[in-house]
């Protein structure tokens, strides 16, 4: 991740070489917001939403447009837990780690799932890009504890059981 | 920031009007679409009751009562939070105040003819108390609520969040139009400072002196704040107001900047929910709509509007000066105070923020008065505090009590007590940033002075219970890795402070803790307590400090005895196999993952400890039932080894 920054090519040098189609897509969102500094979280929001990352190309593109320094930009990008730096697979599930569901034992769930789907300590994306799976620090939703949040999807109550049965219909409805 | 003058909505003659059609709604089946209900099901069982209500010809929405004065009839409503989150899904029927747990789509039917048609109360969707086979269909004979009383919580769970007509129904925006037509500024933050309302965000400061500093302060530009940026693990209580009741935090914010000069307004609220920035969104475009929003604002004179600002994900936005910096668009780190930020705030304006639930409290105090906000509540606590109840109680859920009201009420009345009639043992109160309270604590009352005084705080108001299975020790690594993990990293002491804090914790955690090492845990967590810069780092060490000063005997467990009380820790667990049950069958020597139970068929097997994962899929495996858990004692008696 320390190379994000590296100024081997200059997003100016980019954008001259006619690649601004690529970033159409981009434009359209920060024109939206507006380009005042304030706007960069959302904007940053959004991108992710597109492309389910921050690529580092629209980063660098991004403070170009709003005419902010990339390290801002990449400041941000990493300071706040939502943002991800990597790409992330298709359906993420957000397991809570927080008080409530720590007590009524979410550590079991979150070795379930991770036995589910293969990944190993430090993995947090399938090989696949199928599934990313994180830990979260709460969701709010703690008289359903132990919980988990797929894709926006609450799922509270949580048996190792069920997870199996809520990942394998995932698997077979990506099979299809 | 600018508003059309959109239709001006006149307040008294509206407010008439929705009371007159209201009248004529003979019942109102109130299904609770909260978070934990609509995993339940809630939003089914609201579409057959519905079906079933007007396949009886008898369904009276709001439109239709307000279509024609002759109409009346059965209406059906989507609530926010009604509070009762394990025995969802949840539904009220007004006037006759009963609540129905457990309810399903099928029961839908049943419940209109005979509840909604013949007044009966159908027994099997009752509550029933632990023990007891006595129904209770009456919402103040339910010991979960009738130790209640709802302030903050007033609106959620009756009225319908999506309808701007229904909040001014129960009163809504007769406090702003009552505070921008007959009150000056300066009643209005005398009426706050005089309620005695505190910042229910944690720090407890008066909500009507900072309003006072930043109308003192003379610029042409304020910014009015709404902290939604409710990040502590085991708190929803901001969530449900935000689904629940949306309207009278616009209406507070509205007032407050009226009282300080501000004309905008920003909510700062977490990306984690999405319903809550939803129902936002829709009620500040109903109330821009209504002429509630926007300029001259009810012919007052007063322009007000309000952005939405969605959080990113980071504990220490909750902070007031990091909360500022996220709105600018930089990483939300803290800085120094003062100047505080009622002087100089967002952009360098002044700024004041205000919690939800302190905001959600505001509309009352201006309607009602400060006395009779003032009344309720012990000493310098007035009025009620939200808590949001979790953990291994009985009735988790969303609870709304005077403050002041004991922690025993509160666990064992309002709670129901302890699941699995386990011992309690301890409730882990303001979350992170909060401390432990034990049995002995179970009198004290919840209020800002007494819980200061046993190094506790309220917070922001969770309550996490724990039972006999709950290893305190494991608690204070979890809390601290929470903390640590959120640390900006923007001052020493909490950086470093915590990190080192943490691997203390995790040493111990490990079996591998020293005297020595519980020594330097206090000392570090004092530090950091005395030096970080903001909020998170002098908050940091308290759930340590309070569990090292609480449950000291189990620290010592862990670093002396080498074995974990509750069970819990996994370096401390051991699994043995008992020759006298065991059959020799094989079974969990072929599905063990570390290949660390041998033996040979039709003998006792037995486990090789070094190697064994503490995985527990063996005990899982076996027909028999040879196998069990120890908590570190068992194995020096029966493998005859150390640990």
């Amino acid at each position: 991740m320390s190379t994000v920054m590296d100024a081997e090519a200059p997003a100016e040098a980019r954008v001259l070489n006619g690649t601004l189609h690529k970033f159409q897509r981009v434009n359209e969102i920060i024109d939206r917001h507006g380009k005042a500094p304030s706007n960069l979280i959302a904007i940053l929001q959004e991108v992710q939403k597109e492309y389910r990352y921050l690529p580092e190309e629209i980063m660098t593109y991004i403070a170009t447009v709003m005419e902010i320094h990339p390290s801002s930009v990449y400041g941000v990008a990493t300071f706040y837990a939502q943002f991800s730096l990597e790409p992330k697979g298709k359906h993420i599930i957000k397991v809570c780690d927080g008080t409530a569901c720590h007590v009524r034992n979410s550590q079991w769930i979150i070795d379930s799932l991770r036995e589910h789907l293969h990944l190993k300590q430090g993995e947090h994306t399938t090989r696949d890009m199928i599934f990313t799976f994180e830990t979260v620090a709460c969701i709010g939703a703690c008289a359903l504890a132990p919980a988990m949040m797929l894709d926006g999807e609450i799922y509270g109550q949580l048996t190792p059981d069920k997870i199996k049965e809520i990942i394998d219909k995932i698997v077979a409805e990506e099979g299809e | 920031m600018s508003s059309t003058s959109s239709t001006k909505v006149d307040m008294n003659r509206a407010h008439k009007d929705y009371c007159q059609a209201l009248k004529r709604e003979k019942i109102r089946v109130a299904v609770c679409a909260g978070l934990g209900c609509i995993v339940n099901g809630a939003l089914e069982l609201y579409d057959a009751l519905e079906a079933e209500i007007k396949a009886k010809g008898i369904y009276a929405d709001l439109c239709y009562l307000l279509e024609d004065e002759s109409n009346s009839g059965c209406s059906v409503v989507k609530t926010g939070c009604q509070g009762f989150c394990e025995a969802g899904a949840l539904m009220r029927i007004e006037p006759a105040d009963l609540v129905y747990i457990h309810v399903k789509p099928e029961d839908a039917a049943e419940i209109v003819e005979r509840t909604l048609l013949k007044g009966e109360i159908i027994e099997r969707l009752a509550y029933k108390a632990p023990h007891s086979d006595k129904a209770v269909a009456e919402r103040n004979e339910i010991p979960f609520y009738s130790g209640q009383k709802q302030i903050v919580l007033r609106n959620c769970g009756i009225i319908d969040p999506s309808d701007i007509r229904d909040y001014i129904a129960h009163d809504g925006y007769l406090a702003l139009q009552k505070a921008l037509k007959e009150m000056s500024r300066d009643e209005v933050i005398s009426t706050v400072i005089d309620s005695g309302l505190r910042g229910r965000g944690g720090a407890g400061f008066p909500a009507g002196r900072k309003w006072a500093f930043a109308k003192a302060e003379e610029s042409d530009t304020k910014y009015m704040v709404c902290n939604a940026d409710e990040g502590d693990p085991g708190a929803f209580m901001d969530r449900s107001v935000l689904e629940g009741d949306p309207h009278s935090v616009i209406e507070a914010m509205a007032i407050a900047g009226y009282a300080i000069g501000a004309n905008h307004g920003y909510i700062y609220v977490r990306a984690e929910y999405p319903l809550a920035v939803a129902r936002l969104k829709h009620a500040l475009k109903e109330a821009r709509d209504n002429g509630l929003l926007g300029n001259d604002i009810l012919g007052s004179g007063f322009d007000f509007d309000i952005k939405i600002k969605e959080g990113a994900g980071a504990f220490v936005c909750g902070e007031e000066s990091a909360l500022l910096a996220s709105i600018e668009g930089k990483r939300g780190m803290p800085r120094p105070k003062p100047p505080f930020p009622a002087q100089k705030g967002l952009w360098g304006y002044p700024t004041v923020i205000n919690n939800v639930e302190t905001l959600a409290s505001v509309p009352l105090v201006i309607l009602r008065g400060a006395e009779w906000f003032s009344s309720c509540g012990v000493g310098r606590s007035t009025g009620t505090k939200t808590f949001a109840l979790s953990g291994k109680v009985r009735n988790t859920g969303l609870v709304e009590v005077p403050m002041g009201t004991t922690l025993r009420d509160m666990i064992f009345k309002i709670g129901g007590g302890i699941r699995g009639d386990k011992r309690f043992k301890a409730v882990q109160i303001g979350g992170p940033s909060g401390g432990c309270l034990t049995e002995e604590h179970l009198d004290l009352t919840l209020d800002y002075d007494s819980l200061a005084k046993v190094g506790a705080i309220i917070g922001s108001g969770g309550l996490v219970v724990m039972d006999e299975d709950t290893c305190m020790v494991e608690m204070a690594r979890f809390f601290m890795h929470f903390t640590q993990s959120e640390s900006c990293g923007k001052c020493v002491p909490c950086r470093e402070g915590t990190k080192r804090m943490l691997e203390i914790l995790e040493k111990i955690v490990a079996g591998k803790g020293t005297m020595e090492d519980l020594e330097l845990l206090d000392e570090v967590a004092q530090m950091v307590k005395d030096a970080s810069l903001c909020g998170l780092g002098k908050t940091a060490p308290n759930p340590v400090l309070t569990m090292i000063k609480y449950f000291r005997d189990e620290y010592l467990a862990h670093v002396v005895d080498k074995r974990c009380p509750a069970g819990q820790c996994q370096a401390f667990k051991s699994y043995y196999i008992d020759p006298e049950l065991c059959k020799g069958c094989g079974k969990c020597s072929r599905g063990c993952p570390a290949k660390a139970i041998s033996g040979k068929p039709r003998e006792a097997y037995s486990i090789d400890t070094e190697a064994c994962l503490k995985c527990g899929a063996c005990v899982e495996m076996c027909p028999f039932g040879a196998i069990s858990k120890g908590d570190g004692t068992k194995s020096k008696e029966d493998n005859g080894r150390d640990g």
